[in-house]
């Protein structure tokens, strides 16, 4: 029987040219290649880079939050809560702006937040190890949203945009290419080092493929589950600040269904939530893989849900297609 | 050490009877239903705030008994308000239409799309082994996409349905609302189901110890198949029923309402790890949901303050459950002197 993960142990790393086509992330590359050939097809206008990159920056703040989504999903949790989260950090930004004027103080508020919101989860769930972190913060992502909607009420906060270096965090290039891709950069390198050249990355998978052995191997795993809702927290308050610096104003309708977005991108990219396994390099991958698939059947001008019908087939039969692998092979073994 | 026995022994029945998860929350239930009392001046315990309260919220009590099974068999399903709003359209498209001439077969038919819906969900989980909450999260994507697909994302006005469809919802029995009078009868099915039938058994067998389960001889894939289809066709007869009761049928309708349902189970004691909860606890944790989201304007809470309150309120039910297990669980360990 296979393990919970899916992993067989061995000692030895296989490198061989069979392995590595049959891995998840040359799947993915593939299906990466297949949604630009045939954006291309659809739409000649498609590998202009300045329209190109307008597209991309209209995803980005979804990418930056499934970057930390990723290590939650490795350790086995799940955070529902970040699309509440980032329209609470969101709604301080404009409130504080509003209130003293200066968007520096806005920001460190949202930032502040973000990372407050995100460590109360965590003590939750470290505290109380037995509550499952769906359950936690399904109801965190309720009462973060709900919050926001008490400071907003009807209204919504304005004027963040008459700030031209903040409105340029959203909308300023360098050349054609957008700060906020240049950022995103970044900030996928630096996530994928820690998970995959770090003690601390080593650390997470261990926890994802089994807590109690981790931890009797001398993890500490709570420590290390606090630290990255933590970090998730506040990724979404610098993801909101990017938010607010696009569109200007905030309303507490802000980010609606991030958490579930952020998954689909995770999960897409190989990233299991039983933990353990998974690699950075895949989820970006499926990143680009769903925000360009979608900006290509919007250009044939297909409708927002028609578009999701085949987002949610492309999921299923991605994470079905280790099952038919396997069954292949099965049937090939018993033909024998 | 001696002082700690005592306070147990003090307990006795009594206080056996009401450590049971289900007293304390029926406590908690009639203390938040006396204190919404009180704060709203009498106006909540009347004839018209309960009946407004049993049938606009019957259709969330219906989808608990489905999730419930979900979780007992240690699966989750956030596709259930999807599947909701796909086989509701698609029955008030066909009344409009003119296809469907009965309410009856409206709800047949209803039930049955909930109950294909549900099959393909059991199947991809099973047959596939994808993880039951990527598994949903994908199709609720497809199910609500559906639902704008074949309704080309226009309403179903109320003059298109069938008169007898809508009167259902409005109608009485014994002074009852036919809508809860569907929750009564399913909440004695599952009671029945879970408690004195096999496969109910079973259900609890799958969740508790999937291996145990299946070296006992217990056909774990058929198991999951059946109850996501059981939760399927009780998502579909929800969806009539929401369509009955609102008389309009829209794209984005119970759009979240999972995670109400989610909610409710957990509050009513189910464990999301598999193997623990009853139809009783369930029916309770609904029915607080219930009351908490109808009283709030009651007791003159500003309705901005609704959603935290709401969340703030799971967050509690939850935490205070996972203190008194551990209570129990110290008190039993102390018990046996260890």
């Amino acid at each position: 029987m296979a393990t919970k993960s899916g992993r067989t142990i061995s000692s030895v790393k296989s490198r061989s040219i069979k392995d590595l086509v049959v891995r998840w992330e040359f799947l993915l590359v593939l299906i990466f290649l297949g949604v630009n050939v045939m954006n291309i097809c659809l739409s000649p206008n498609y590998l202009n880079a300045y329209s190109l990159f307008t597209n991309i920056n209209n995803f980005l703040v979804k990418a930056y939050i499934a970057l930390p989504m990723a290590y939650i999903l490795l350790l086995g949790d799940i955070d529902l809560s970040v699309g509440g989260n980032v329209c609470l950090s969101a709604t301080m930004l404009g409130i504080v702006f509003n209130e003293t004027g200066s968007i520096w103080l806005g920001i460190a508020a949202a930032l502040a937040t973000g990372t407050l919101c995100g460590a109360l989860n965590g003590l939750i769930l470290t505290k109380f190890t037995e509550l499952a972190p769906m359950i936690v913060t399904l109801a965190t992502n309720i009462i973060y949203r709900g919050l926001s909607e008490r400071i907003l009420g009807d209204g919504a906060t304005a004027g963040m945009s008459k700030i031209d270096w903040f409105f340029n965090l959203y909308y300023g290039r360098v050349g054609v290419v957008p700060y906020m891709f240049i950022i995103f950069c970044v900030l996928a390198v630096v996530f994928g080092l820690v998970m995959h050249k770090t003690v601390f990355g080593r650390q997470m998978y261990a926890i994802g493929e089994n807590k109690k052995a981790a931890a009797y191997a001398g993890v500490k795993v709570e420590k290390i589950r606090m630290t990255v809702f933590t970090l998730t927290g506040l990724v979404c308050g610098f993801a909101s600040v990017f938010y607010c610096a696009n569109l200007g104003s905030v309303k507490s309708n802000v980010a609606e269904g991030f958490e579930l977005e952020a998954i689909s991108m995770c999960v897409l990219g190989g990233i299991s939530t039983a933990g353990g396994k998974g690699t950075m390099v895949g989820a970006v991958i499926a990143i680009f893989i769903i925000g360009l698939l979608r900006y290509g059947l919007g250009l044939i001008n297909l409708s927002g849900q028609t578009i999701r019908i085949i987002l949610g087939a492309l999921l299923i039969a991605v994470v079905l297609y280790p099952t038919i692998q396997e069954a292949i092979k099965n049937r090939k073994k018993a033909a024998k | 050490m001696t002082v700690k026995n005592n306070t147990l022994r003090k307990g006795g029945r009594l206080g056996e009877l009401l450590r049971s998860r289900e007293s304390s929350l029926l406590l908690v239930m009639v203390l938040l239903v006396a204190v919404i009392q009180w704060r709203s001046g009498g106006k909540f315990l009347s004839s018209t705030v309960i009946s407004q309260l049993t049938q606009n919220y019957a259709y969330t009590m219906v989808l608990s008994f489905g999730m419930l099974l979900v979780l007992l068999i240690g699966g989750i399903d956030i596709s259930i308000g999807a599947t909701l709003a796909l086989s509701g359209m698609s029955t008030s498209l066909l009344m409009r239409d003119g296809v469907i001439t009965s309410p009856i077969l409206a709800f047949g038919f209803s039930i049955l799309v909930g109950l294909v819906c549900g099959i393909v969900i059991g199947a991809i989980v099973s047959k596939g082994k994808v993880i039951p909450i990527i598994a949903t999260l994908g199709m609720q994507y497809i199910y609500r996409g559906l639902t704008y697909f074949v309704s080309n994302t226009q309403w179903v006005p109320s003059d298109k349905m069938l008169d007898g469809y809508k009167a259902f919802a409005q109608g009485n029995l014994l002074g009852i609302n036919n809508l809860f009078w569907i929750v009564i009868v399913l909440f004695v099915v599952m009671l029945v189901f879970l408690k004195w039938t096999s496969f109910g058994r079973q259900i609890y067998a799958v969740g508790s110890n999937a291996d145990a389960a299946k070296i006992s001889g217990i056909n774990i894939d058929r198991v999951k198949i059946i109850v996501y289809a059981i939760n399927g066709a009780i998502a579909g007869l929800a969806g009539a029923m929401y369509t009955s009761m609102y008389a309009t049928a829209q794209g984005n309708m119970a759009n979240g309402a999972e995670m109400d349902v989610i909610a409710a189970c957990v509050i009513g004691g189910v464990s999301l790890n598999g193997g623990q909860g009853s139809a009783f606890g369930v029916l309770l944790g609904a029915i607080t949901i219930a009351i908490i989201s109808k009283s709030l304007s009651l007791v003159g809470i500003d309705a901005f303050w609704q959603q935290a309150l709401k969340g703030g309120i799971i967050a509690l039910a939850v935490l205070i459950n996972v203190i008194v297990q551990r209570n129990s669980a110290k008190k039993a360990l102390e018990g046996r002197e260890i």
